[in-house]
Order: C-alpha cells, then structure tokens, then sequence
C-alpha cells in the first residue's frame, strides 16, 4: 500500500490502562472490529476502523474508553474542510461515488430555530392541559368539504359518507424504514410501540415480514418502484397504502440495499434471492405523469375495496406545491412530504447534502397552495424529515402539516447515535444490520418501551404547548401561522412561510 | 358461469360485478363489451377462477393477480400483469407497454407486438419464476432492472434481429430468450449474449408447449430457429459504484 492510498484516521480510541479491567466488552460489543484484546487481554485499538458509534463507551464499566476526534490536524482552511480533502483522496482510491447514512450533517440555516411559538397572557386565558381537556387525536385521510348532521331520536347522526380515516392518537408517525435497511427487531420494537402508543409505523420499501402481520392496523405499508414484496396480501395487512415517490434524503434516485444485507429472512420478505442486490430503479415505470400516479392510486383503491387511505410521499423539491396540487388532485388521501434533513440508510452524499429543500418551506407553501385551490381537505399533509423535538413539531404543525414523521428521533430513542454508518451493515446497536449478533442485541421488549415512552413525553409537550396558545383541539393549531413569530429570517422567507418578524 | 356485459359500465362498476360474482361462488365469468375498462382482476386471489374478456380492456389488466386465469380475446392496453403475483394471463392480441413490471409469478402470453419497458423488474424467489412470453416483438428497454424470472420473445412477424434498444439494461437475475439475434450494441452493458444450451432448451420446449397451446400452434417447429439468450453478468451490477 502507497501512502497515497493511506487516509488518516476520522477518530481515535483512547483506553485508559489504569482503569480498564480486561473484561473484553467493548470488543465484543464494537460491531466495525476496531477493538481487539491481545494475549494479555490488552485492548488494542484500531483507529482506522472506528465509526464513533459510541458502543464501546455506553458499555465500558470503567468509563476506561474514549472516542475522540483524530488528534493529528491539518493546517487550518475554512473551505477546504478535512471531510473534503477526506473524501477526494477516497475518490482518487476508488473511483466511486461517496456513500453516506442519515440525515445531511451540514450546517445549512436551520429556520425551525429562528421560529417561535406564541403564548396567551392576560387577554384570553391558556389552557391548563393537567387539568382541562386536551384533543390531540387526530385522523390521517380525505375529509368532507362540509358536514351534514340530522337530530334525531335524541342523537346527532352524520349524514355525509365519510372517506377512509386512521385514527391516531397523537399526529406522529414512525417514518418509513424498510426491513433490509434496518433489523427485523428494530421493525417489531416500532411495530409494537405504534400499537402501544396508538399510532403508526411504516413499512418503508422492503416489505412486510410475518411476524409484524398481527400489527396490521398500525402499519402503513408503502409501495415503491422495486415492488418490493408487494402482493395482494401485503395491500390487505396495512391500514394504509403509501406509494414512495421520493425521499428527503435522495430525492429522484433510487435505492440500492447491498447484496451482503439480503440474507434470507429479508430475501424472504423483499421476493428476491438471497445476496442479489436490491435494486429500486428511480421511477415507478408505470408512473410517468400526473396522470399514470394517479392511475396506480386507483388500482391500489381497487385492488382493497376503497377500504383504506393511499398517501403517496415525495420529497420537498423546488416545485413542492404544484407538485402537491397535482398529488391531491390525482386522489391521494395523505401526501408525505420530507424535506431535505430527511434521513436514510444509504445515501449518495453529494445528493442528500446538496438537493431538496427545509420542510418548513415545503410545508408552508403546500399548505398555502392547496387552501388557495380549495382543496386542502382532500389530503392530510404528513411532514417528514429533521424533527427533532416536541416544539419543532408544533411549529410545523402551525405552519401546515397534519402530522409529522420521526425516523431519526425514533432511531436514536432504540439506542443509535447517528454515527452515519447504516450502509456498512455493521451497526454496533443491531439497528441497521442484518448480522445475527448484532441484531440479537436490540430487544425488542426493551426498545418498544423506549419508543412508546417518547411519544408519550412529545404528546405530553405538544399539549403543553397548546395550552400555552389556549388552543384545546389540535386542529386549530394546524395552520395556524399567526401563532407563530420569525427571528432574522428574510423577507423572502417569511413571505413563503406566511410568518410575521418577531414584534409585530 | 356468469355472463357480464360490460357496454356503458365504467372501471369500477365491472369490477364491483366481478367480485360479487366472486362472492356468489362462480367459477368462470365471461365479460363481453369491455371497452377501455381497468384494473380488470386487480388484486383478485383466487386459484380456481377463470375469467374470459371480449373486447379491448384499459390499463393494469390484472394488477396484483394471485391464481386467477384470465383470458382476453382482443388487445390490452398499458401494464398488463403489473406486479403480478401468480394465475395466467393470455392476451389474444397486442399489448402496451409494461406487461408484467415487477411480476414474481404467474404467466403472461401475448400474442403479438407489445409496447416499451416490457418486463421490467421482473423477480423471482424460490419456486416463484414469472414467465412472460410475447409472440411479436417488443420495444425498448425490454426486461430492464430485471432481478429474476423468463422473458421470451419470439418474433413471429418481426424483423429477427431486434430493434429494440437498452435491452436487459440494469438486469442482474433472470433470461431473457430471444428468437432471432440482437445488436450488441442494442443490449445494456450488465448482460451478455449467450447461445443455449440443453438446460435452456428443455426451459423453452415446456414454455412453448404451453404458449402453442393458448394459440393453437405447433410451437416445435420454432424451436428449429435460432434462439439467443441473455443473462445478467452480475447479481450486483452495481456493486463497485461507491467509495466507502
């Protein structure tokens, strides 16, 4: 090996003597084999190969391992950054394209921050949501432009014939991650904390394994190009159907899960033999306009007796809002919309750090152009892609969404600390793997818990929230823009939010 | 059997009738005066029903079929077989673009010319190998993205040698058999031509068994022809594209 072909460490392992013990746990539990023991039990570090995906740390008894950045430096530049150089020499090497995991890691402005929620004080009283009555259930589906009610034998009947609805107990949806990108455990753990919590959580593109069938009413589960195990019984065990257009994270290209993570249980599930790799081509090649989505949305009605909503997802693009126009118009029940944070297992990372835009602009101008149109009733609008809290769920909630989608803040509650290395299969917290080792350590008893007790603790914030707006019904925070006030946003920015500059 | 006459009835009017039918216990529905109707069978699981189209039906004829056998006197339009499960679907006549995209399973026999993207993405797993035959020609992208499953074509009024382009491109499972010859510069670079050998003989004499007796041929005698196949050269085409 030539020392052009040599890269310098990202991170570096450092093992306290006096403290360790030898017990062998970090190397046992590092899932990339940067750790190993010698004949003395030793820890020997292997820098190279170390992903700081913090395992090793979280299980040291001694706190005898640290990971830190690689001491060694370059000369200072603040434009060409060290991931740059990093990376043109990883090129020079290979000649590939630059493969990278969850959601983009740069500092593009960040317009959640410069928002802030409003609160009421002495005019109109806030609502306490300890005591009062706090609505935050909510239904993903077409409603009723108006609504016919009839008195009768002393009980109100709805006369209108009501589209397909799921009711969910709080405007949170488990963001679609597919089996084969992450463990079948990590696929339960949400399974079982969406029927828990009352809520959803979507399939991604991999299909629907047997032992997640019995969950069938929590599960959305979603049609993408590759087809991936999408049979009449897979349409029959969902409460709904989501077709994937796009993805935050890479809008307008396809997927491409390895063939080393097709092992059989996946091969299985996705119909395809096992260590092919899977491939999900662009487009849909029977979607090619308006038009033909729309035909695949009726054939998917058809196909389940007009039985269950068809949402379609598509990432937040320049045109969002035409594109969202036509969506609804084309008959959707809900439109996913996931912005440029928006995370993945695997991603080309000149696409997910260079393309799309924030969701709080998509969703602004989304809900602007579809109450403009009149037809904001026809689709729920489900918003996806860097939520990272309670409060930034509120605000785009009041900028426009229905609901939001937690992938990564649900990925972290199951024990991932964003080390960005999903692609490798090696995933130390048995989360985006399909090694047996790994994947035996996420318990999906332990980890269904984590994940119930987090949307507990966001539900229990996004009515505190509301309370402090006086807004008891959930319905009446969605869209609500004049609740919400911009810090140093530019005028552009607040005319496309529909926002008002803090003060006034 | 039921008869349904399908004059002046939209999309979902004839499907609702189909599957009452379904519900009503008949085994065989004859459909006369279809006339641009879809999704015709879509979704339908039933592996003793058999239904018999006249007339010239609309898109995604038989969309997620599972067992059924459908047989249509007359032309289809786009996505015949789409994302097919299992049953037959035999098309006396042309059809559009699409036939069998993303099918794991089932048969899909075309009479005569079809149009674009034909068998794209097509799969297999275990004993679930989709079989498209299409008695013309075919147009471009034929079998693209393919990851399992056969696709014969057999030229009958065509040109032997193809006129489709990026045929096979992306393929990484699957054949293709071709009666007649391509271009090699008409084929994606992820495929090679290949001759056949015994095993594949023995794969196109039970295929066109089948076929020949759908449309009342000796299907035999093609076999005397040239038959070209082509293959996947990788189950991971893609798999040096990036820099880890």
């Amino acid at each position: 090996m030539s020392v052009l072909d040599k890269l310098l460490p990202e991170f570096f392992i450092k093992v306290d003597r006096d403290l360790c013990i030898k017990c062998g746990q970090c190397v046992n539990n590092c899932g990339f084999s940067a750790l190993l023991q010698d004949k003395d039990k030793n820890v020997k570090p292997i820098h190279e190969k170390c992903v700081a995906c913090q395992r090793c740390m979280f299980v040291c008894p001694t706190k005898a391992i640290q990971i830190t950045k690689f001491p060694g430096t370059q000369k200072h530049n603040d434009y060409w950054d060290p991931e740059y150089i990093n990376n043109i020499k990883k090129q020079a090497n290979t000649g590939g394209i630059l493969l990278t995991a969850a959601g983009t890691d740069k500092l593009h402005p960040i317009i959640f921050d410069r928002l802030f929620l409003d609160a009421c004080q002495v005019t109109n009283p806030s609502i306490d949501p300890l005591r009062e009555p706090m609505e935050i259930i909510s239904y993903l589906g077409e409603k009723p432009i108006d609504i016919a009610i009839e008195f009768k034998d002393n009980s109100y009947i709805l006369k209108n014939k009501l589209k397909p609805n799921i009711k969910l107990s709080s405007p949170i949806i488990f963001a679609a991650m597919s089996y084969g990108a992450i463990s079948l455990n990590a696929h339960k753990s949400l399974a079982r904390a969406a029927k828990e919590s009352g809520i959803l959580m979507n399939t991604g593109e991999g299909g629907l394994h047997k032992d997640l069938y019995e969950y069938a009413d929590n599960i959305i589960v979603q049609v993408a190009s590759g087809r991936f195990g999408v049979d009449p019984d897979y349409l029959k065990r969902a409460a709904a159907i989501e077709i994937k257009v796009g993805q935050g994270a890479k809008p307008g290209i396809g997927g491409h899960l390895p063939g080393y993570k097709v092992d059989d249980e996946v091969s299985s599930t996705r119909m395809i033999p096992k260590g092919t790799d899977a491939l999900s081509p662009a487009p849909h090649h029977d979607i090619y306009s308006i038009e033909d989505l729309a035909q695949l949305i009726a054939s998917l009605k058809e196909a389940t007796d007009y039985s269950k909503p068809v949402g379609v997802k598509i990432a937040a693009v320049h045109n969002v809002a035409a594109i969202a126009s036509g969506v609804a118009r084309a008959d959707a029940d809900y439109i996913v919309i996931d912005g440029f944070r928006g995370g993945t297992g695997a991603a080309p990372t000149m696409i997910r750090d260079h393309i799309g835009i924030p969701i709080e602009l998509a969703i602004a101008a989304v809900d602007d152009r579809l109450r403009k149109e009149k037809i904001r009733n026809k689709v729920s609008i489900v918003a996806a892609g860097g939520i990272r809290h309670a409060a930034d769920m509120a605000k785009i909630l009041a900028l426009g969404a229905d609901f939001v989608t937690i992938g990564t803040a649900s990925l972290i509650a199951m024990g991932c600390t964003l080390c960005q290395k999903c692609y490798t299969g090696n995933c130390s917290w048995g989360i985006a793997t399909q090694r047996p080792d790994l994947v035996d350590r996420l318990n999906p008893d332990e980890v269904s818990k984590k994940l119930v007790n987090l949307i507990r603790g966001w539900s229990l914030e996004l009515k505190e929230i509301m309370g402090a707006l006086g807004i008891n019904a959930i319905e009446s925070l969605i869209g609500n823009r004049e609740r919400l006030r911009a810090l140093e946003l530019s005028k552009e920015t607040l005319d496309v939010l529909g926002v008002k500059p803090a003060g006034r | 059997m039921i008869n349904i006459d399908a004059l002046n009835m939209d999309s979902r009017e004839l499907n609702k009738k189909i599957k009452e039918s379904i519900e009503d216990g008949h085994k065989e529905i004859n459909i006369i005066n279809v006339l641009g109707q879809r999704f015709i069978g879509n979704g339908i699981q039933n592996k003793e029903l058999k239904i018999t189209i006249n007339g010239t039906v609309g898109n995604d004829l038989g969309m997620f079929m599972d067992g059924v056998d459908i047989e249509l006197f007359g032309n289809a339009q786009d996505g015949v077989g789409n994302t097919l499960n299992s049953g037959t679907i035999c098309v006396h006549g042309r059809a559009g673009d699409v036939v069998g995209y993303a099918a794991r399973g089932g048969k899909i026999f075309i009479e005569k010319d079809v149009g674009y993207r034909v068998g794209i993405h097509m799969k297999e797993f275990k004993e679930n190998v989709p079989t498209v035959v299409i008695g013309g020609s075919a147009g471009s992208f034929l079998g693209e993205y393919m990851a399992g499953g056969i696709l014969v074509i057999l030229n009958l009024d065509s040109p032997k040698i193809m006129k489709a382009d990026a045929i096979g491109t992306g393929m990484h499972g699957g054949k293709i058999y071709i009666r007649g010859d391509v271009n090699a510069n008409n084929i994606g670079k992820e495929v090679v031509i290949l001759d056949i050998d015994d095993d594949d003989y023995k794969i196109l004499k039970k295929i066109l068994g089948d076929y020949g007796k759908k449309f009342n041929f000796n299907s035999e005698d093609l076999l005397k022809d040239n038959f070209i196949k082509l293959k996947a050269i990788s189950h991971r085409p893609y798999g040096n594209l990036y820099a880890y």
